[in-house]
């Protein structure tokens, strides 16, 4: 019977390579539904993204670090789609070239290449940035389904963003006064299908289900991180949707907008930046949750996600240490 | 000048630099650097009291009883930085508001004290203000390099002139305190391949 | 010379001595700046009130300012002669993205505001703080108060927030509302 031991998965290169693999499997569902839904745009980042930090790990190592490149093992690959899938589909190119050596180089490389970085790469590329460039990393495009082409689409702000951007004094004036805000809200079948603002691989939740689904099937990863991280944030949402905390938004819809899915689905479950064994996972996968929902609600930033589980991996280490698996025969405590 | 009072002036500026060497201060080198024109103001400023306060410490460093030297030290350094302080909102109104509680701050750097306890008081009058002179630019130097480098890169500008587009799209991150961190890491790796140190 | 020992009467005959050599420094350069710092902090006040001042004046708005009471607000009125052309005020809103956002905003009496300068702001740089910038500061020039909505588009007003910084917009016409209702307050009573 196969069975996969707790990460790092560090021992034997090949399985290193088949699993990234499969992860790049996975993301496909999600890469299809962007270039679908952002068209020409979504290719561009995608390609430049991927290539970039691919040619970054590549000359890294082979200039500076003067070791075999290591971009055989498609983790670069991951990262560059990754981060691809945070940006949005109009960002200028030259500024995805910064994100993936922020990514690459200073996050990954710099800490000692694959399986030694404390933080994921392509949230770090992302937050670096979003952080650097906040208005470029705030203009969405607008869906522009079947018309690939096209290179002016209209920009909107993201669901979270819309609601972010109510202030209460609008909103404790009635509602139906400002339905132009609430219009704009997409629906949930319109999220589930991706046909809403925001950046290139989070909008389609059912694509990006389609990876998930791949990946437990090929046991890629455990179903722990992305059940925990979804549900603590409907229980939180739900608790603050019953007490109007979260007057404008649903836990449905918090569950289906911003980068929840994609972060949890792919980013959470980084082998390298998330525990080894299921209890740590369970706690990390809760913290993320938890972080996420009190940005969200309480912060002035429309989304958490991915300060949200940046915020966690550097509690991993801690975690790890606390939860030491049992050595086999020794007694329970 | 002897070989000695040359070693003492030009220590500090490379070999023991106080930033890139020693790391030492490195509440206002993180904190003040954001723009070229700051990390100079700052670098100068605490210059000024190092000078003062090498040259008085190591003149009252035979009077005072060694029990109680350092809040005697401490005494005469907060004095000589409120001076600064005082002076600067009187005449560099601007820098000051910039600087803000930084310049206070002076007194807690321990560049400061690090050289009154380590130098000063076992040192010539003479010889310790060449030290102080040498720290001090060695300190100011790697101030204005890193205010240098975080302007260009947020700002788009070097010491408020700028070479870029009035709205064109710079590294906002670098003028943030996280940018302090990586720009300091990028000098001191340039510094250390310069210099060979770290081998 | 030998270094005293460190007796109980040394110690406290060093330190006294250093302490009191440290007041009489400190005590002269205060007397020095104490002038100085008080005209410095003064010029930069009118600095402020002239940037955004129409310059029909001929006082000093500075030093006939008085503050609203029931406020922190102050005002500081600019006269031809003894007709009052404009006012600057110095306002504030909590309601900015990060911290209190201070701003001096001059008004021609019939609302009309003249320029604004933000005095202190804690907003994101790059992003929150756009609102000092021109792009921004160029709609609420000529603006009556009185005549257009002072609000961001979102809020059904009539200025377009800086991109992705609707709070920080949002805050400094929030500022700018809290003087001009003030000045209304003010005026009505006052005069």
């Amino acid at each position: 019977m196969l069975k996969i031991s707790s990460a790092p998965h560090m021992a034997s290169p090949v399985s290193t390579k088949n699993l990234m693999k499969d992860v790049v499997i996975a993301l496909m569902p999600a890469v299809l539904a962007a270039l679908l839904i952002f068209g020409f745009n979504a290719f561009q980042v995608l390609l430049t993204s991927v290539a970039a930090c691919v040619a970054c790990e590549y000359l890294i190592c082979r200039y500076f670090l003067k070791i075999p490149p290591t971009t055989g093992d498609f983790s670069a690959v991951i990262t560059g789609i990754l981060l691809g899938f945070n940006l949005p589909s109009g960002i200028p190119l030259w500024m995805i070239l910064i994100g993936a050596f922020f990514a690459i180089g200073i996050t990954k490389m710099a800490y000692g290449g694959l399986g030694k970085n404390l933080f994921n790469p392509a949230l770090v590329g992302r937050v670096f940035l979003f952080v650097s460039f906040p208005q470029q990393m705030t203009t969405w495009p607008q869906p522009q389904f079947g018309s690939f082409f096209a290179t002016d689409a209209q920009t909107g702000a993201t669901t979270l963003g819309i609601l972010k951007h109510l202030s209460p004094e609008t909103l404790s004036n009635g509602l139906a006064k400002y339905s132009y805000h609430i219009d704009n809200v997409p629906s949930y079948l319109n999220m589930l299908l991706g046909n809403a603002g925001g950046s290139l691989g989070e909008v389609s939740a059912i694509a990006l289900l389609l990876g998930l689904f791949y990946m437990l099937c090929k046991k890629v990863i455990t179903w722990h991180i992305p059940f925990y991280y979804l549900s603590t944030v409907f229980i939180l949402t739900s608790i603050m949707w019953f007490f109007k905390q979260t007057p404008n938004l649903d836990p449905v819809a918090h569950l289906l907008s911003g980068g929840l899915i994609l972060g949890a689905v792919f980013m959470a479950t980084d082998y390298v930046t998330s525990p080894m064994t299921t209890n740590g996972k369970i706690i990390f996968a809760i913290g993320c949750g938890t972080l996420t929902v009190i940005i969200r609600v309480f912060s002035a930033y429309p989304e958490g996600v991915s300060f949200a589980i940046l915020i966690m991996n550097a509690f991993v280490p801690l975690i790890d240490r606390w939860c030491i698996p049992r050595v086999y025969g020794t007694g329970r405590k | 000048m002897s070989n000695q009072s040359y070693e003492n002036l030009t220590r500090g500026i490379i070999k023991e630099n106080p930033t890139f060497v020693m790391l030492l201060g490195m509440c206002p080198t993180l904190g003040v650097t954001t723009s070229a024109a700051n990390g100079l103001g700052m670098g100068l400023a605490t210059l000024f009291v190092l000078i003062l306060s090498n040259f008085a410490i190591s003149l009252v460093k035979n009077v005072i009883p060694d029990m109680v030297r350092i809040p005697c030290y401490i005494v005469i350094i907060a004095s000589f930085v409120t001076v600064v302080d005082l002076l600067m909102a009187a005449y560099l109104p601007s820098l000051h508001a910039r600087l803000g509680i930084f310049i206070p701050l002076i007194v807690v750097n321990c560049i400061i004290l690090g050289r009154a306890e380590a130098f000063a008081s076992k040192n010539t009058i003479w010889q310790s203000v060449l030290d102080a002179v040498g720290m001090g630019i060695g300190f100011a130097g790697a101030l204005t390099l890193l205010g240098i480098m975080r302007e260009i890169l947020g700002m788009g500008s070097v010491f408020g002139w700028k070479f870029v587009a009035e709205d064109a799209d710079t590294m906002m991150l670098f003028i943030m305190p996280p940018g302090a961190f990586l720009a300091l890491a990028g000098l001191v790796i340039v510094f250390n391949k310069i210099t060979g140190a770290g081998k | 010379m030998s270094k005293p020992a460190s007796t109980l009467k040394n110690m406290i005959l060093a330190m006294t001595i250093v302490a009191g050599l440290s007041a009489l420094i400190l005590s002269i350069s205060y007397r020095i700046t104490q002038e100085p710092i008080k005209k410095a902090q003064d010029k930069k006040k009118l600095e402020a009130i002239q940037a955004v001042l129409p310059p029909d004046y001929d006082n000093n708005p500075y030093q006939e300012r008085l503050t609203i009471s029931g406020s922190n607000i102050e005002l500081y009125p600019a006269r031809q002669g003894t007709k009052i052309t404009s006012v600057a005020m110095k306002t504030y809103s909590n309601n900015a993205f990060s911290g209190r956002l201070e701003l001096i905003v001059g008004f021609l009496l019939d609302g009309t505001i003249t320029d604004y300068k933000v005095v202190s702001h804690k907003e994101t740089p790059g992003l929150g703080s756009k609102v000092t910038e021109e792009k921004f500061a160029r709609q609420l020039r000529g603006f009556n108060i009185t005549k257009q909505k002072l609000k961001v588009k979102q809020d059904d007003g009539d200025i377009d927030a800086v991109t992705s910084a609707t709070i920080s917009s949002r805050a400094v016409l929030d500022a700018i509302q809290r003087a001009y209702d003030n000045y209304i307050k003010f005026s009505t009573l006052g005069n």
